[in-house]
């Protein structure tokens, strides 16, 4: 694996990528020659109508999906050319994700939640513990630990689900509208935990998102509309 | 297993649905094993007979008599090392509903032919020294509750039509679990003289049992047996022990295929209920199992998963049934007497367990490919 640094330091590079969807007969053009590149330390707000393809992009990002054409290149590796098989591997090591649901595993405690990437790894059983007690530190539900998804606000589930995004350490966190269905309030809260996972931890997030409120807190703001990106919202 | 509390908690999702599908499927192997326990009591003796032993029978039917005379006879043929000969007596305890099989034997020749039957030597001695006396199996004697010494009085519609007067002598064991100690046995010489009295069957037999000097040859054997006692009023009819036992249990109907019938049919069902419990616990976790497919998880870990879940499901369904079912047979004969050799075999009850995996391969197959075959980002939008 190469540097993510070399290359005028972009961990991120998107170059010429295009996504068409097809639904049926009909072709659905959603991304045409995107190019992206987000350097290493970024905390990148991806804002854009309902429909633009934010989830899209996210999606070729994390390698839960191919472009149709162009390069997606993270950490050096370029997954458009990595098997179904690699590529869940590579997401292993790679990538965190926050959902704007939460997704977590409603038979499942926060603890067991949080751990379920790292049953991936090689990892002992007490190490895992190890790292599942600092994620749930971090995230300040330590006390919560051993409590299921329903038992808690929705505000603490995404906690949990940050958490389990951030436990293997990956390389670039992604957050789908992580305050999408949070209060103000709690909102907040999971906003300051991510700058602080950006500014302290030096963690490398891409946060799509509605809310002005929330891309203020990135350190920097890309727009996308009608499959291409810009640094300013169209008038 | 890390993945233990995942696939237990999918399982315990719907603790209701898991019951039902558990309870079903453990009916289903209760079942398996009062059937094998079944077939096992009819067809036993099939597996149990001595690859060595032949049954000479009159070539009319078994209810037809051979001549006492074609013993010495049968002696002299080529390749047999001994014969000894048994006589359905058809004898009724009591009641009718109390059957047991009862045979007049030859005491010596007959504990020699039957080397399964174990017989302490000083009971043996006591049998050989008395007239009236007969020895009976494990089973039968707890079953009436007899005693060394006790008077056993039998009637027999067939012979003299009046109730017989026996002296118990002897109790014989089993020497495998398999091996039927049902039966009845008293001296020949003592009933071939009292028939005298009804002027008919005298120095008449109902079959005999040849061992032969070598199992390979036993196919010879028994064509000469036959070819010695062609054309005479009494021709034979010899097959290996094996095979005649096989015909007696045919004659209740081809049990091993109506055993099959049913179980494939309760199979059938089993497959399509935990079929449809696997699928629909598929169909509603699509969201989640594209977000462990995003953690990383790869299709065959969401394939083994899935996987892990039905056999989970089958196994322990299986699993409670089998004992069960075990504990069940265990409590021996449920007809009193009509199936001496009631038990579950041990074979099937591992045939049970691999069973009870092969269903939980087969039911979570279907659903797992599905599971596998998801793409992330359709399983994601539809959380
Ligand atoms: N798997 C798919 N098959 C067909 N069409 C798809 C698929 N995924 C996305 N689309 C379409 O692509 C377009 C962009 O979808 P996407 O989810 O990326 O939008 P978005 O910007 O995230 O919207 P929102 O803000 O509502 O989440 C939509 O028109 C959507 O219907
Ligand atoms: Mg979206």
């Amino acid at each position: 694996m190469s540097d993510p640094t070399t290359g005028n330091g972009a961990l991120v590079r998107i170059e010429g990528v295009e996504k068409v969807f097809h639904r049926g007969a009909e072709d659905i053009h959603v991304l045409a020659n995107l190019n992206l590149q987000v350097p290493a330390g970024e905390f990148l707000a991806l804002m854009g109508p309902s429909g633009s393809g934010k989830s899209t992009l996210l999606n070729l990002i994390g390698g839960l999906d191919r472009p149709t054409k162009g390069s997606v290149s993270v950490a050096g590796d370029h997954i458009e050319t990595l098997s179904d098989h690699q590529l869940a591997a590579w997401r292993a090591r790679h990538i965190g994700f926050v959902f704007q649901l939460y997704n977590l595993i409603p038979v499942l405690t926060a603890e067991r939640n949080v751990e379920l990437p790292l049953l991936l790894t090689h990892l002992t059983k007490a190490e895992r513990k190890k790292h599942v007690a600092t994620a749930l530190a971090m995230v300040g539900l330590t006390h919560r630990a051993q409590h299921y998804p329903r038992t808690m606000s929705g505000g603490e589930q995404q906690r949990v689900g940050i958490a389990r995004g951030i436990v293997t350490d990956p390389t670039l966190l992604l957050c789908d509208e992580p305050t999408g269905d949070l209060d103000r309030k709690a909102g907040d809260e999971i906003l300051n935990l991510l700058q602080a996972l950006n500014r302290e931890h030096g963690k490398t997030i891409i946060m799509v998102t509605h809310d002005p409120h929330a891309s203020a807190r990135a350190s920097r703001t890309v727009y996308l509309n009608k499959g291409e990106l810009t640094d300013a919202p169209l008038a | 297993m890390k993945f233990f509390h995942l696939i237990r908690g999918n399982l315990l999702r719907h603790k209701l649905r898991t019951s039902l599908t558990l309870l079903s499927i453990l009916v289903a192997f209760v079942l398996f094993g009062f059937l094998c326990a079944v077939k096992q009591a009819l067809v036993g003796g099939v597996a149990l007979a001595g690859a060595d032993r032949l049954i000479v029978r009159h070539k009319v039917s078994i209810i037809q008599l051979l001549p006492e005379s074609y013993q010495p006879r049968m002696e002299r043929i080529p390749g047999v090392a001994a014969a000894a000969h048994q006589t359905w007596f058809g004898g009724i305890y009591q009641d009718p509903k109390n059957f047991f099989m009862q045979c007049p034997v030859v005491p010596e020749q007959f504990m020699a032919m039957f080397p399964e039957f174990i017989l302490p030597p000083e009971q043996m001695q006591v049998w050989l020294g008395t007239r009236t006396g007969a020895i009976v199996g494990r089973n039968t004697a707890e079953r009436f509750k007899w005693k060394i010494g006790d008077k056993i009085p039998i009637m027999s519609p067939i012979w003299l039509r009046k109730p017989w007067a026996f002296d118990l002598v002897g109790i014989y064991d089993g020497k495998e679990k398999g091996t039927d100690t049902t039966g009845f046995y008293f001296r020949y010489d003592y009933f071939d003289e009292a028939r005298k009295a009804q002027n008919w069957g005298q120095g008449q037999v109902g079959w005999y049992t040849i061992r032969v000097k070598d199992p390979a040859q036993a196919a010879e054997v028994a064509r000469a047996v036959d070819q010695e006692f062609e054309n005479s009023p009494a021709e034979t009819k010899t097959e290996p022990e094996g095979a005649f036992a096989q015909g007696f249990a045919n004659q209740i109907g081809n049990i091993a295929f109506i055993v099959a019938g049913i179980l494939t049919a309760v199979f059938f069902t089993i497959l399509l209920v935990t079929g449809s419990t696997m699928s629909q616990a598929v169909r509603e976790r699509i969201g989640e199992i594209g977000v462990l497919k995003a953690i990383g998880f790869t299709n065959g870990q969401v394939l083994a998963l899935v996987l892990a879940e039905s056999c989970l499901l089958t196994v322990a369904g299986g699993g409670l049934g089998l004992a069960l079912a075990w504990l069940i047979t265990a409590r021996g004969d449920p007809t009193g007497g009509m199936l001496p050799m009631f038990f579950f075999p041990v074979r099937d009850v591992l045939i049970g367990l691999a069973l009870s995996v092969a269903l939980g391969v087969i039911t979570g197959f279907l659903p797992a490919q599905q599971a596998m075959r998801l793409r992330v980002a359709d399983a994601l939008r539809r959380m």
